[in-house]
């Protein structure tokens, strides 16, 4: 059974945020990106385990620039047996899953994984279009899931709780924390990687449908206002008449 | 041409997200001279308030398929209501059920999609976080049908009375794709995602078995309990108490830190929350300047004294 799992980069956690002087796009001099974690950690582990326990292969997609390399490589090395670059920006999610959904239509993938959302933007949007643009059934943010035959059982995040549902596959699944336990790529996985194949597909060129106008940085907080640790009454006093948040 | 806001609910009571939803979708209708549908899925037997929030009409599926969620049975119906009545935009929930229809009925109905609305529309320009809570951006969708999920607890519920007509339709809806073999649900807890308090520990607790002066502070507040990664990840806590940049990301009117140093990745899913309240033993601590109020103390005595001190003032 083969897998594919859609891979997107982060600027790290620790990144500096700043714009561009018109403030309409992210100024990225000097950051370093990282795979986005819950693409990494939970949905091409478990697609790896996948592979591990029942055969098949991993393949993982990027859309974005060739400066994206290093980080595909990375997936490659912690198990993925191809990887695929589309060769364009990434601009927007409708754009991103337009072009997935171009790659994986005429592909035999019983599982189409994506991380829960960005940590960056928090979208959570590629898998639901995808889904939709796949026509295929699709489970958000599973932190559980079980293939059995030609059917998947998918424990999903809800508020208050797991929902557990099934599914025929194929299947568009997003992944969220407790799918699969973090790896780590080991230095045989690094060199294997350097020998699987990390293919350049062309762009269909498919246009976004969302612009960003600009970006702001929010306002600065106004301080800090101490209390005494003897003096929770002053607190609550202040919970309740000036931030009126009791 | 009216806006659609899908409203949740429990099968008796309308979620009161949903209000904030329905006000949202009237105000933005109103920008254009139009008005408000909201859409009930399965049985409800309340519509609650939604007429006072805006609603100009309440579209009932009563269908008890469709009382939990299916992608394709509910994008089903919301295309029936959208086509029915001349709908173009859609107003879902920044929550599970809203992520999980949204990119279906984006593609169904040829729309633009944006998640995480925190405003509403100005001049056809929305605005959401960025960057983890650390930026805003404004997006300008292309002309035509836009579907959006609106952030809870972002732009408040209105008051604002409209006709509230009720009208039902039992549309032919398509067989569910995903059969729900169970819920298991989180005993007696607030639902972290949608709780206006939250009270939040980190490592500072030393040990799990010392978590019982959070739970009594959170019970007092009736606040939702939270904790940071490091917590969830050593088995604490449970993994959906994990907010932050890697964990849920949450934006309650008032955020209570204790024990948590505010490490980078931390603040990411919290500083967006009204107000934060800090308390830790270290006063270089980061967490502070993120604060708005800060006490510098230990946590095992600051936290039972603050649970008195509001029992106090409630009883005063
Ligand atoms: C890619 C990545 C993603 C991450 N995502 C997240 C995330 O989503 N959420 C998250 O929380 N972290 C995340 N982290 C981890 C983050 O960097 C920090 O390590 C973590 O937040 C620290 O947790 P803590 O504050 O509980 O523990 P610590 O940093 O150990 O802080 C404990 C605090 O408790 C205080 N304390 C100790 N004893 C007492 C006492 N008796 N009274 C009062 N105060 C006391 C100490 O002064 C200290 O400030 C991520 C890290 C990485 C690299």
């Amino acid at each position: 059974m083969n897998t594919l799992v859609c891979i997107s980069t982060t600027p790290e956690t620790t990144a500096k945020i700043a714009f561009t002087g018109d403030g309409t796009s992210y100024d990225s001099e000097g950051v370093n990106y990282i795979m986005n974690p819950y693409d990494e950690w939970y949905a091409l582990v478990r697609a790896i385990e996948i592979k591990e326990a029942d055969g098949g292969e991993v393949h993982v997609i990027h859309v974005g620039p060739a400066s994206s390399d290093i980080i595909i490589r990375k997936a490659l090395a912690i198990g993925a047996d191809a990887a695929f670059r589309v060769d364009t920006e990434a601009r927007e999610a409708y754009q991103v899953a337009a072009e997935i959904a171009a790659f994986a239509k005429d592909r035999d993938y019983q599982v189409i994984f994506t991380g829960k959302e960005t940590i960056d933007h928090n979208g959570a949007e590629v898998a639901g279009l995808l889904a939709g643009m796949l026509d295929l059934p699709f489970v958000s943010f599973a932190n559980d899931l079980q293939i059995d035959g030609s059917r998947a059982t998918v424990g999903r995040e809800i508020e208050g709780g797991t929902e557990v549902v099934s599914v025929e596959l194929p299947v568009v699944i997003s992944a969220a924390k407790g799918l699969a336990e973090q790896r780590i790529a080991n230095m045989r996985g690094i060199m294997m990687a350097k020998r699987k194949p990390l293919e350049v597909v062309q762009p269909t060129e498919a246009s976004a449908k969302v612009k960003v106008a600009k970006y702001e940085l929010p306002p600065a907080k106004s301080g800090v206002t101490m209390v005494e640790p003897d003096n929770m009454k002053e607190l609550v006093r202040l919970l309740a008449e000036e931030a009126k948040a009791l | 041409m009216p806006v659609i806001a899908l409203i949740e609910h429990d099968g008796i009571t309308v979620k009161k997200s949903s209000y904030e939803l329905v006000s949202y979708a009237a105000r933005w209708a109103a920008q254009s001279g139009d008005h408000a549908i909201a859409v009930v899925l399965g049985s409800l037997s309340d519509h609650g308030e939604l007429a006072s929030h805006g609603a100009a009409k309440i579209v009932h599926i009563a269908d008890s398929a469709l009382d939990h969620v299916d992608p394709r049975q509910y994008v089903s119906a919301l295309r029936a209501v959208m086509q029915e009545h001349g709908a173009e935009h859609v107003v879902l929930a920044h929550s599970s059920t809203g992520k999980s229809i949204s990119g279906i009925l984006t593609v169904a109905s040829d729309a633009a999609l944006i998640h995480g609305i925190n405003a509403l529309p100005a001049d056809g320009v929305f605005r959401r976080g960025a960057y983890s809570g650390k930026a805003l951006a404004y997006y300008r969708p292309e002309a035509g049908p836009l579907v959006i999920t609106l952030m809870g607890n972002s732009v408040p519920a209105e008051k604002q009375d409209a006709a509230g007509e009720v009208i039902n339709m039992s549309p032919d809806l398509p067989a569910a794709q995903l059969t729900r073999v169970e819920v298991k649900k989180v005993d007696g807890d607030i639902p972290l995602p949608e709780a206006s308090k939250v009270v939040s520990a980190g490592r500072g607790m030393k040990d799990p078995d010392n978590w019982g002066i959070i739970e009594e502070l959170a019970a007092e507040l009736q606040a939702a309990t939270a904790c940071s990664r490091p917590v969830a990840d050593t088995g604490w806590r449970p993994h959906h108490e994990h907010v932050g940049q890697t964990g849920v990301a949450i934006r309650p009117n008032l955020y209570i830190a204790i024990g948590i140093s505010g490490a980078i990745q931390h603040l990411a899913g919290v500083n967006n929350s009204k107000t934060i309240v800090v308390i830790n033993k270290d006063p270089e601590a980061p967490f502070f300047k993120a604060a708005d109020y800060g006490v510098v103390g230990d946590l095992f005595d600051v936290v039972p004294s603050l649970t008195q001190a509001i029992k106090d003032y409630r009883q005063s």
